[in-house]
């Protein structure tokens, strides 16, 4: 067990001359492992830790292509939330935020949770028709949610255009105080340290180049750094799900997709919520650094490429400017792009397969990091007792054949308009 | 001045352009996506939900080549079938869609 981290060991420290010691090591992958965990996101990683904290089941090794979080964990926009309104994914997701809300503590890491909140805007009478719906369906779940009106809302957010000139008017929001900002690279490391503390090999730079198959049985994987023998084994590598899926010789109902994200120049503290635009798919809050992180829909074709398309970047600042015309001139310091694993239904999965042994998370869409405790949570359930878990069991392989599809936002059977 | 190789740009930087055989060479934005176009629509008699069940849900989504329907719809409004690297993005090959359409399995184009 490494040293816990609290604040005499940060006064300790900062008065000391030794440097912090490693926060987990660099194994080298042994020949065999009750579990292999392919992929050192945050759930690849958060699994690992749920798995050995909860399950008994140490002997684990999470195997990552380059750096741990060096995929989607450190692409997205770092929101947490839980308004949904099919059941399965409201309940999944309001369990990841009650375990965000204690994660900290359970992994003796500051992963900077923020609850500073999260308004929805609607622009119409009927918008605000689907969001009383929504936060009644929140309520009747426990989840907090409150109506705004336009007054509140020009209230609480003073800075959006809220005149007769805005291209999209505002009459009201849905406000969920609970949701916020969570530090998306303390994450992996938190995650990293406790699962590394409990025994689990966190490997990186090692890349999966075929899965070892008998019969209908996985029994591990080749890797950049040899084979590695496996009870069972786990994908976690969303954006590349089909790409693994396939070396196992199956077809997954995923196309992958491009989305952006933003940031700005850093400000002096300005916007102080979550803001989702209600008028086009657009987000944004403002980071601790100062910056206004915000993103858009994804590109609209599949791509493995992780770069962007620049039309993108002229819809999403076009939204910023439509809701906040003060930031006109802000310059953008970076924007990136992440691959989407998109589903027919916007829903993920997180189930077993086909193959024995072998099981899948994947098909996040946009809603991979939000969900990483949970799926940890769930994830490791499955693993561990070759059976969903009832909070995932919604997240099935075969929910389109069995005519239970999920599709939290009503748009039908096309990946890319998820 | 820093030029676009010097920072390792790639081919993936670069806006999508797309050879329309009618209207010429186009970005991207004048064209809406239209998915997979390889995948043969079973025969209207198939009874069996699981060959229209991988028909509709399931991808390929190949890292490299992939054959895709885009519809020229700010242009002459064709479909086309466009061949493109998913790994670059980099266009290959394009041709009217009805040239090249993946019929119902067992009947005439």
């Amino acid at each position: 067990m490494r040293p816990r981290y609290s604040a005499l060991s940060l006064l300790r420290h900062a008065v000391a001359e030794t440097p912090w010691p490693r926060a987990w090591r660099v194994p080298d992958p042994k020949p065999t492992y009750d579990v292999v965990i392919i992929g050192g996101g945050g759930h690849g990683l958060a699994t690992a830790y749920y798995l050995a904290a909860h399950h008994g089941i140490k002997d684990i090794a999470v195997v990552e292509r380059a750096y741990i979080g060096s995929g989607n964990l450190g692409r997205n926009t770092t929101l947490v939330r839980s308004n949904y309104v099919l059941d399965g994914n409201t309940q999944f997701f309001e369990y990841s935020m009650k375990l965000w809300e204690g994660l900290s503590h359970e992994l003796n890491f500051n992963v900077m949770l923020s609850q500073r909140g999260q308004i929805v805007l609607a622009h119409g009478p009927s918008q605000m028709d689907v969001l009383a719906r929504k936060g009644n369906i929140m309520r009747l779940n426990g989840i907090d949610a409150e109506l705004l009106d336009r007054g509140e809302v020009i209230k609480l957010l003073p800075y959006l255009d809220h005149s007769g000139e805005a291209r999209f008017p505002i009459c009201g929001g849905l406000f969920q105080q609970r949701a916020g900002t969570v530090r998306h690279d303390a994450v992996a490391w938190g995650y990293a340290r406790a699962a590394d503390s409990l025994g689990v090999d966190v490997i990186e730079n090692c890349e999966v180049n075929s899965f070892v198959i008998d019969g209908d049985r996985v029994r591990g994987v080749n890797t950049t750094r040899g084979r590695i023998s496996a009870g069972r084994t786990a994908i976690a590598v969303a954006g590349h799900s089909s790409h693994l899926a396939a070396m196992a010789g199956l077809r997954l109902p995923i196309e992958s997709h491009l989305l952006q994200a933003f940031v700005s120049e850093p400000i002096k503290p300005f916007l102080d919520h979550v803001i989702s635009f209600g008028a086009e798919l657009f987000y944004i809050s403002q980071s601790d650094k100062g910056g206004l992180v915000f993103g858009g829909h994804i590109d609209g074709f599949n791509s493995y490429t992780q770069r962007g398309q620049f039309p993108k970047v002229q819809t999403v600042a076009e939204c910023a400017v439509a809701l906040i015309p003060s930031i006109s001139r802000l310059r953008l310091l970076r924007h990136w792009a992440g691959i989407q694993d998109m589903t027919p239904d916007g829903s993920p999965f997180i189930c077993r397969t086909p193959l024995r042994d072998l099981y899948l998370n994947g098909g996040w869409c946009y809603q991979g990091f939000k969900a990483t405790p949970a799926v940890g949570w769930c994830f490791a359930h499955t693993i561990a007792n070759d059976d969903e878990h009832p909070l995932s069991r919604c997240y099935s392989l075969d929910r389109f054949a069995r005519g239970r599809e999920l599709d939290d936002y009503g748009v039908g059977n096309w990946t890319y308009k998820q | 001045m820093t030029t676009a190789s010097a920072i390792g740009r790639t081919s993936s930087d670069a806006m999508l352009r797309i050879m329309c055989p009618i209207c010429g060479e186009r970005d991207y934005t004048e064209f809406r996506y239209g998915g997979d176009a390889t995948k043969p629509r079973p025969s209207r008699e198939t009874a069996d939900p699981k060959v229209w069940h991988d028909y509709v849900f399931l991808f390929d989504n190949p890292k490299g080549l992939h054959r895709e329907y885009w519809q020229h719809v700010l242009g002459c409004r064709q479909w086309l079938v466009l061949e493109r690297n998913t790994a670059t993005n980099e266009p290959g090959e394009s041709r009217l869609a009805r040239m090249d359409v993946v019929t119902c399995e067992g009947e005439p184009k």
